[in-house]
């Protein structure tokens, strides 16, 4: 069985030292292994920016895609071959800017697939302008007198989209972090983990301190009831979203792919396509 | 006896045109007889006026004709739009109920039949089309039970009562207009066909055949005119072959997830028109730089932007080719019959995977739509070749990833899919080494540019444009591409008939161009005429830059929203020639 150990590769992050994405990454590693997962039987698909080149520090099948489209990427890899695990990950820009579509969809859609959004609320590769998870009033370069927009509330809109697992973590706390991928690895359907993890060098305002004074975390609250939609919603407005934890699961509904009319337990890539000349008959006679 | 004849049926959108032209057309099928099929109709899906015409043969014709000799109308703006059209006393059959009037100037023969008072008589006004069809069918005195035949399997399956008051109201249809008109016309009577039937289908319906028969078992994709009825088709197919569609959110959505799942090691494809050719064009690169095999197919509409969303245009051609940022390479192909647009789809699929990279499949509004009659297609054809796929990999002493793009002599590298022990590697759209792993490198650039631009060298493409050259100094040497083919040919008997010797290429392969192949041709000819549907000759332009022949070519186009018509590529045509003596 693969340990944590086979899930590290040689390369280097180019990550600024400090910065939230190697816990990130560590928790990946780790919950791959946790939950008993071979390095080829799990795949990657990320973003562009920062974070997105996660997928090549990890052991295992890695696809480095194009800005804002991990999801329907890591869907449509997951509908041909429904045997992979497959984890999306990728910025708060690639995920609720650019691919804000995708994100709302692929929530509605519940493929199953694991959604790690490495939310820093600022673009770094870029070089500090505003992602839509900026405050309102968060001076950058792009916006040097602060932002004007509404920083977007991505759990609220999930639960909203119809999600049904939904989590919030910190990279700092890597127990929970790793629990909780574990969790999405396991949910059947889309789950959706929102992380933060702090722009060391960009934003000056969402530092590790931060965090830390006003995280919420669900873990200490007791009588918490994750399968209560109404009341995780609350939590998140009460609390500014910026609860932690399992924030909301349904386990009542099972994924997109057991729901397809006649899709089989075998993965498409894995079957015969060659039809046989009576079935090509068959088809024909609609023609004649 | 006649050869050949054009019927078309008009009304109001959603009134019964497309019914009553598909009974009387299977009909037809049924009797050997070929079909070509053209749809006038609007971005709408209730009211405004349509009208459907077919061309019925007796040989294969894949043209619709400058005139008409029937109409059957549903209403006075189908008569008052289309009888212009009308041959010299040819025939008008109308539904009774609005007072049809024959427009001065036009001499036809007028049959009043009560159409709609019969469909209400038996209980429904939607059986408007079988006393049409009906009508029709009896005006050219063939066999009634071939008819009722049709009709019984088109309503089969909803019980003899419903068959038998259609089959009464084809009946009551024929009769009527039989009493008025004294018996079938004489002058309208079809030479028998060969008996021997055809299929008869939209380029639409034989892209989703070919792919699903070319093991296509994903299809993500976003609806759009012309394309739908792909998706259509693949909907109601695909879960008998374990596979499925997804309609995404937007053609990013369907692009990205074919690639993601062709990634995965599924056949997978998207198709759409030219809006969502332009959304698509990130990710075409994407595929092109991380080779991986896609197939997209792009049935042009009248473009730009939303253009003229249900009319034909050949003006995507620059855009499939040179539409992705940085240099990829890539593969367009564009069937020009329906057969084509099946078996084109399997070498697609095929091409896609042995050269790992996107492939577009273009076709154009009348060759994705206009529905037609093809030759049997062949089992025997569906050949499925998955180029360097491995299957099993060996562990690698040294620790380092399976060498994805290992560089070859012929640019292909052996391709392993997620899931496989050993086979893991990386994948990116940023530049890279041969373990897929990013590399900023100007030897591992220059080196990755050459073997990804260098795999198409030695493409192995099944004929890159059809000749029907019969003469050695042709007078002109006609060029075009897609459903203009049919057209070509029949302006070119008419040319024959003048005296004017014709050639004619139809271009199959778009991109890579296939110059060298076609520069003895072009050396050859005196003149060159390139048909196509847009206004900056995209075709001529290609031809001229890998091909030659600028001095002598001359472009015929057609950009109006209406497919070329017989006698209008026969006029150019005769002008230039005459221009020239």
């Amino acid at each position: 069985m693969a340990t944590l150990k086979d899930f590290r590769n040689n390369v280097k992050p180019n990550w600024c030292p400090g910065c939230g994405d190697f816990s990130i990454q560590a928790a990946i590693q780790r919950a791959a292994a946790n939950v008993g997962l071979e390095p080829e039987q799990l795949a990657i698909v990320s973003g562009i920016g920062c974070s997105g080149r996660i997928s090549g520090y990890i052991n295992a099948y890695g696809f480095h895609g194009v800005h804002g489209r991990s999801l329907p990427i890591a869907q449509g890899l997951k509908m041909a071959n429904r045997d992979l695990t497959v984890i999306a990950a990728g910025g708060d820009g690639d995920g609720f800017a650019i691919g804000m579509g995708h994100t709302v969809h692929a929530i509605r859609r519940n493929i199953n697939v694991t959604y790690i959004v490495m939310d820093n609320q600022i673009y770094g590769l870029t070089k500090g302008q505003p992602s839509p998870r900026s405050a309102e009033g968060f001076k950058t370069k792009n916006a040097p007198h602060g932002s004007i927009e509404t920083a977007v509330a991505p759990l609220e809109l999930a639960l909203a989209a119809g999600a049904t697992f939904v989590a919030q973590s910190f990279s700092s706390n890597l127990k929970q972090l790793t629990t909780l991928i574990e969790e999405g690895i396991k949910h059947d359907g889309f789950s959706l983990i929102n992380v933060f993890s702090p722009c060391v060098t960009f934003n000056k305002v969402n530092t590790y301190d931060w965090f830390k004074e006003n995280i919420v975390n669900l873990e200490e609250m007791e009588g918490y009831d994750p399968s209560n939609r109404a009341l995780a919603m609350s939590k998140l407005m009460e609390t500014n979203g910026m609860l932690t934890g399992l924030i909301y699961q349904d386990k009542t509904r099972t994924s997109y792919e057991n729901l397809v009319t006649g899709f089989k337990e075998e993965p498409i890539a894995l079957q015969d396509i060659k039809i046989t000349s009576e079935q090509f008959d068959k088809l024909l006679t609609e023609f004649k | 006896m006649i050869e050949q004849l054009s019927w078309k049926i008009g009304g109001q959108q959603g009134e019964g045109v497309e019914s009553t032209d598909r009974i009387f057309s299977t009909a037809l099928n049924r009797l050997g007889y070929y079909l070509y099929g053209y749809r006038h109709f609007s971005s709408r899906i209730k009211g405004g006026h349509t009208n459907n015409k077919i061309r019925i043969s007796t040989k294969p014709m894949r043209a619709i004709s400058d005139d008409l000799d029937i109409l059957v109308a549903f209403d006075q703006e189908s008569i008052d739009v289309n009888a212009a059209e009308l041959r010299e006393n040819g025939v008008i059959v109308a539904d009774a109920k609005f007072n049809p009037v024959v427009p001065e100037g036009v001499n036809a023969r007028l049959f009043p039949v009560p159409i709609t008072a019969i469909a209400e008589e038996l209980g429904t006004s939607l059986m408007k089309n079988m006393v049409a069809s009906g009508a029709s069918w009896a005006l050219l005195g063939l066999p009634m039970d071939v008819f009722n035949k049709a009709v019984e399997e088109e309503f089969g399956r909803k019980g003899a009562a419903v068959v038998e008051k259609n089959v009464e109201a084809v009946s009551r249809g024929a009769q009527f207009v039989l009493d008025s008109a004294g018996g079938p016309l004489v002058d309208f009577q079809l030479a028998p066909a060969d008996g021997k039937q055809k299929l008869f289908m939209i380029g639409n319906d034989a892209i989703a055949l070919g792919a699903l028969a070319a093991g296509c078992r994903f299809m993500p994709a976003y609806p759009i005119t012309p394309a739908s009825e792909i998706m259509e088709y693949l909907i109601k197919a695909l879960p008998k072959f374990g596979g499925t569609v997804i309609q995404t959110e937007d053609e990013i959505a369907a692009i990205t997830m074919a690639i993601g799942a062709n990634y995965g090691g599924a056949r997978a494809m998207t198709a759409s028109a030219g809006p969502g050719l332009s959304l698509m064009m990130e990710a075409i690169g994407l595929a092109g730089m991380t080779e991986t095999p896609v197939v997209i197919v792009d049935t042009q509409r009248g473009g730009p932007s939303t253009g003229l969303p249900t009319k034909i245009e050949q003006s995507d051609v620059n855009a499939m080719i040179y539409g992705t940022h940085g240099e990829i390479p890539k593969i367009v192909i564009a069937p020009s019959t329906v057969e084509e647009c099946f078996y084109d789809m399997i070498q697609a699929f095929n091409l896609a995977e042995k050269y790992q990279c996107p492939v577009i499949v273009m076709t154009d509004l009348q060759l994705s739509l206009g529905k037609q009659s093809a030759e049997p297609l062949d089992y025997n054809k569906i050949v499925i070749e998955r180029g360097a796929l491995v299957s099993e990999v060996e562990p690698r002493e040294d620790g380092s990833l399976f060498q994805r793009y290992e560089l070859t002599d012929s640019g292909i590298s052996p391709r392993v899919l997620p899931g496989v022990k050993n086979g893991i590697h990386h994948v990116t759209g940023v530049e890279h080494g041969t373990d897929g792993r990013p590399s900023e490198s100007p030897v591992v650039r220059k080196n990755m540019m050459e073997k990804r631009l260098g795999k198409l060298k030695a493409l192995d493409f099944d004929a890159p444009f059809h000749a029907d050259a019969p003469h050695e100094e042709p007078d002109l040497l006609i060029i075009g591409m897609g459903s203009t083919g049919g057209t070509i040919d029949e302006a070119r008997g008419r040319l024959a008939k003048d005296g004017i010797k014709t050639n004619h290429l139809t271009i199959r392969l778009l991109h890579p161009f296939p110059g060298e192949q076609l520069k003895p041709y072009i050396d050859k000819a005196k003149k060159i005429v390139v048909v196509e549907n847009n206004a900056t000759a995209q075709l001529a332009s290609l031809i001229k830059l890998h091909a030659g022949g600028s001095d002598k070519l001359h472009s015929v186009l057609k950009y109006n929203g209406n497919p070329f018509l017989p006698s209008e590529i026969h006029k150019e045509c005769k002008g230039l020639i005459a221009w020239q003596h």
